[in-house]
């Protein structure tokens, strides 16, 4: 009771979280109770259904992959550091990082190559390091719905399997992948995040276009 | 014997003061002037209250000033703009990226949840339910905000409790005899009076303070009237002004009583909870109802539920197949004073009333705004889509196509699919395989 509001008090391991995410004190407070108000029968941690029941992410086409990415390995529960951890990646890149970094500590989860990895695995099913085609052919799918006939849609996937290949084993590995995504020419000028993305691309080719601006 | 005697004094100068300064006026319409010193006062002090805690409060903590701001900036853009469409483009690895980013947004913030769950306020009203982000300031705010919660809970409530108590039983005695007597203009002019007496007790239970504006706009006989939905306390504020004939279903319990004792003395359409499925009959029913000319105005919320008064959702057309002329009217609580929002979830009736009684007070504006009617070539649901806009501008609400009934049930997969159609057009649709 009393005009004590200050809550950071009731996220367990607040200072950890905040040290591995580097998201702000308010914003981690507006986060816990995001994750409260979705973890709908107060069980402490949010489970799948939770998660599809957010109706823009429902209709969303890669939903169900984005909601892999939150329950990694097999688990069945993700409680709030797993959360945050994976909107982590979504913090805008700091434009400060490779030079002045620490070299022994961890790479900050909103890296531009953590960023990738994210992506990379919203591809790779059976998280096997590597995208195949028959991987390519069902997010392609997923993103496409029926809209696409079964022919089309293989040459789309077969195509794009090729022109990242570089070692020609017929699937993407990581670093090819990475390949594909940093190369990207209007971004010779890295614009950090003050809501403003890189204005060519706007995401495309871009990680800079790959987070959300957090207030 | 001593502690009775005096125990009995004091309850019944209670009375004669209640009865005096509130239910007397009330039963004329007029006001004393005295819920205008207290929101005076109130103002004053919370106003002095929020200077308080900006002086104590350093920069970042204070929230921003657009009370509805969330937790990240969303990028508006469409599927186009934030796939880079302006070329005829192929298929390319990083679209997962736009998909993502927009499933992360919803995952942390989306538009549904967002409106069944209080407003933020900018700065504190002294509440400690809208104490979310404040800290402790100083000994003074303590002090006050200790005051604050003596007189809400030991001076308010109790009166707060007796006028609900007082007003829902004149409502259940008053129409009851009044549905005694004969039809006809005496008994419509007696039950008109004998519920606009119990409204107006009913809303100083709550101390409401309500303004109504452009109250030439008020809805007519054999009209329907149209609102947006808050809290069940949007019933009274409109019956305080006006007589309606409502529409729901019938209840058990208190509920029911007062069901049965207002439709003795006018016509209110109450559905059995069986009928309310047969979606024919309950059109038919209201065609009857508004039909007769003489009847009260029907009142309809077609949102359908409780949403957060930050925003309109989607109106359902049923209401607007019926017929008729529909009078819009816009609903604004000032949350300042007292959240209104009744989140079905997680209060019932009984804690949200609670609740009312011992926020500070209710104050809210009603809009009454011009009829409109359906027409020609437009279909229901774009008739109700153009009255929900003209709702939402006037009440300075946001307008949001989502069904409030989302919180409940699961979306529809159709939404999916035009996602997808847009995302295919986009990479095959150019012919640029």
């Amino acid at each position: 009771m009393g005009s004590r509001g200050s809550h950071a008090a009731r996220i367990p391991d607040a200072d950890s979280i905040r040290r591995e995410t580097g998201f702000s004190q308010a914003s981690l407070l507006r986060l816990y109770h995001r994750f409260r108000a979705l973890d709908r029968n107060k069980k402490g941690y949010l489970s799948r259904m939770d998660l599809q029941q957010i109706g823009a992410l429902a209709v969303n086409p890669l939903g169900d992959r984005i909601i892999d990415s939150f329950f990694p390995d097999g688990n069945l529960r993700v409680d709030f550091p797993g959360f945050v951890r994976v909107l982590a990646h979504f913090r805008p890149v700091d434009d400060d990082d490779s030079s002045m970094r620490d070299p022994k500590e961890p790479e900050p989860l909103n890296s531009r190559m953590n960023k990738l990895r994210f992506a990379f695995q919203l591809y790779d099913l059976d998280r096997d390091g590597k995208i195949s085609r028959h991987e390519m052919l069902q997010v392609l799918r997923l993103m496409v719905g029926v809209q696409v006939t079964e022919e089309q849609l293989e040459s789309i996937a077969d195509r794009t399997v090729q022109e990242a290949d570089e070692d020609g084993d017929g699937a993407v590995s990581f670093l090819e992948f990475t390949k594909e995504m940093l190369w990207c020419p209007a971004c010779i000028f890295s614009l950090g995040c003050a809501g403003v993305v890189c204005s060519q691309h706007m995401g495309v080719n871009c990680t800079e276009g790959f987070h959300l601006c957090f207030q | 014997m001593e502690g009775a005697e005096l125990a009995g004094k004091i309850l019944s100068t209670w009375l004669t003061l209640v009865l005096g300064l509130i239910l007397l006026p009330s039963a004329f319409g007029v006001s004393l002037g005295i819920s205008e010193i207290y929101m005076k006062i109130l103002v004053k002090t919370l106003e002095w209250a929020t200077i308080r805690i900006e002086k104590g409060v350093p920069k970042e903590s204070v929230l921003k000033n657009s009370a509805s701001v969330g937790i990240i900036q969303r990028d508006e853009s469409p599927m186009e703009k934030g796939l880079s469409g302006l070329r005829g483009r192929d298929f390319e690895l990083s679209d997962v990226f736009y998909f993502s980013k927009k499933g992360l947004e919803a995952i942390v913030e989306d538009e549904v949840t967002q409106r069944f769950s209080s407003e933020e306020l900018v700065s504190w009203n002294l509440l400690t339910r809208t104490n979310i982000n404040f800290q402790y300031i100083s000994l003074r705010l303590t002090m006050v905000w200790v005051l604050g919660v003596i007189v809400r809970y030991c001076v308010l409530l109790p009166l707060r409790v007796t006028l609900a108590f007082i007003g829902i039983s004149l409502l259940v005695i008053g129409t009851t005899l009044v549905g005694q007597l004969p039809d006809g203009s005496l008994k419509n002019w007696l039950s008109e009076l004998v519920h606009l007496t119990c409204c107006r007790i009913c809303v100083r239970a709550l101390s409401g303070t309500i303004h109504y504006h452009n109250k030439q706009y008020r809805p007519q006989k054999g009209g329907i009237c149209v609102a947006n939905h808050t809290s069940p306390i949007d019933v009274l504020i409109l019956t305080t002004d006006g007589c309606y004939a409502m529409v729901g279903q019938v209840h058990g319990g208190l509920m029911g009583i007062i069901q049965r004792a207002m439709v003795k003395a006018c016509p209110h359409v109450w559905f059995e909870r069986s009928e309310m499925k047969d979606r024919h009959l309950v059109t038919k029913r209201l065609k009857e109802h508004i039909a007769d000319k003489k009847k009260l105005p029907i009142l309809i919320f077609p949102e359908g539920t409780c949403i957060n008064n930050t925003s309109v959702m989607m109106f359902k057309k049923g209401s607007f197949e019926i017929g008729g002329t529909i009078h819009p009217v816009a609903i604004k609580y000032n949350p300042q004073f007292g959240d209104a929002f009744w989140n079905s979830s997680k209060y019932n009736m009984v804690s949200y009333l609670l609740r009312m009684m011992t926020s500070w007070a209710i104050v809210c504006d009603v809009w009454y705004m011009p009829p409109m009617s359906r027409e020609e070539g437009e279909d229901a649901v774009q008739f109700a889509n153009r009255v929900k806009s003209a709702i939402a501008v006037q009440g300075g609400l946001t307008e949001l196509p989502w069904d409030g009934g989302l919180k409940r049930a699961k979306v529809k997969d159709t939404f999916k699919e035009e996602q997808q159609k847009n995302y295919s057009k986009m990479i095959v649709g150019n012919g640029s395989l």
